[in-house]
């Protein structure tokens, strides 16, 4: 069980392995480009591990910004993380002691995986979060390191490998669009983003979006709801 | 490169705010406490709308309107999509995706 857990964990997570790595290195390329040795690669994709806001956090570094500025705009750029968890309470409820280290570890890529992944009955589904958390941390800490360590000269272009994530979440959306019949929730998710996008630009449509889409979500409760009426759900102590 | 202790104190800053971010839900919501039904629902239904805006904030620094005008992004993300209707395996679509965007960023709409 555990052998068959872990392979389908690793394969899961070759798309993310592509992905991570590429844009590790194109992390640790930029930080080395200001000065920062691959030590401050690792620390901070062993404690941040996320791609956008380490991105981000190469310029206040560089710039020796103030704390309130980074904690700030960290924060902006980070926020979509907030929604991830309202889906997994339940998934991961009963984890114990890797339940803190899922939670650090829910980027983006872990998040979709975790949600859309049908795990058979042969497959131990703690372990299964664990183990694909684990190979998506150690992926992204390699590429992150990596990176800095070549510096700039790296052997081959890699130019466009990063389009990994963005295939991935392309495959995600098809597989999700093909196992639903109600498609409000994803038209929604996309439109609502791209009218952001267009309004307030690349820099500050996160927010609005996920407000907009948490709006919408509750206005169209009556068509998208299973899970029954009343205000409360009873948490039932599972196994 | 800037002072050491103040670099530190700003990763620190990050870890923690991003942290935060994810750990919200949960420390909102302990393991065994009721909630509102309506976090319950938005649990279920958020998952396609946060993938529909991640699809939208992956292309968020594409411009359309210079050169290659997204058109290297709008055929790779077609045949990822067409691939994974047809045959449905996550590794077959995504990395020939890839494979065709790298060719197309690299060689065909050079910049």
């Amino acid at each position: 069980m555990l052998k068959n857990t872990f392979k389908r964990a690793f394969r899961d997570s070759l798309p993310i392995m592509a992905g991570y790595l590429a844009l590790g290195v194109g992390f640790g390329v930029l930080l080395e480009s200001k000065g920062y040795s691959p030590l401050w690669a690792l620390l901070m994709s062993c404690t941040m591990f996320a791609g956008s806001g380490q991105y981000a956090g190469v310029d206040f570094l560089a710039s020796g910004a103030s704390i309130l500025t980074t904690a700030v705009m960290t924060l902006i750029i980070n926020a979509r993380h907030f929604f991830y968890g309202f889906s997994l309470l339940d998934k991961y409820r009963g984890t114990g002691a890797m339940k803190p280290y899922l939670i650090f570890g829910l980027t983006d890529e872990t998040y979709s995986v975790v949600c859309t992944a049908k795990l058979d009955d042969d497959i131990d589904r703690k372990k299964y979060y664990l183990f694909l958390t684990s190979l998506d941390h150690l992926y992204w800490i390699t590429g992150c390191v990596l990176g800095a360590v070549l510096g700039a000269v790296l052997p081959f272009s890699g130019k466009g490998i990063d389009f990994a994530m963005t295939a991935l979440f392309i495959v995600i959306m098809v597989e999700q669009w093909l196992s639903t019949k109600n498609h409000i929730s994803a038209i929604l998710g996309a439109s609502v983003t791209l009218i952001c996008l267009l309004i307030f630009g690349a820099d500050y449509f996160i927010i609005p979006s996920m407000t907009l889409i948490a709006v919408g979500l509750v206005l169209f409760r009556k068509k998208l709801d299973k899970t029954g009426s009343g205000d409360e759900t009873e948490v039932k102590p599972d196994e | 490169m800037n002072n050491t202790l103040h670099s530190l104190i700003l990763v620190g800053v990050m870890a923690v705010v991003i942290a935060l971010t994810r750990f919200l839900p949960f420390l909102i919501f302990p393991e065994g406490r009721k909630r509102p039904k309506v976090i319950t629902y938005l649990g279920t239904v958020l998952p396609y709308a946060i993938i529909g805006m991640l699809v939208v904030y992956c292309f968020k620094g594409v411009n359309v309107l210079a050169y290659p005008f997204g058109i290297p992004e709008a055929l790779a993300g077609l045949l990822v999509a067409g691939l994974h209707i047809w045959k449905r395996n996550t590794l077959i679509s995504v990395f020939s995706g890839v494979a065709f965007y790298m060719v197309l960023v690299q060689l065909v709409f050079r910049t």
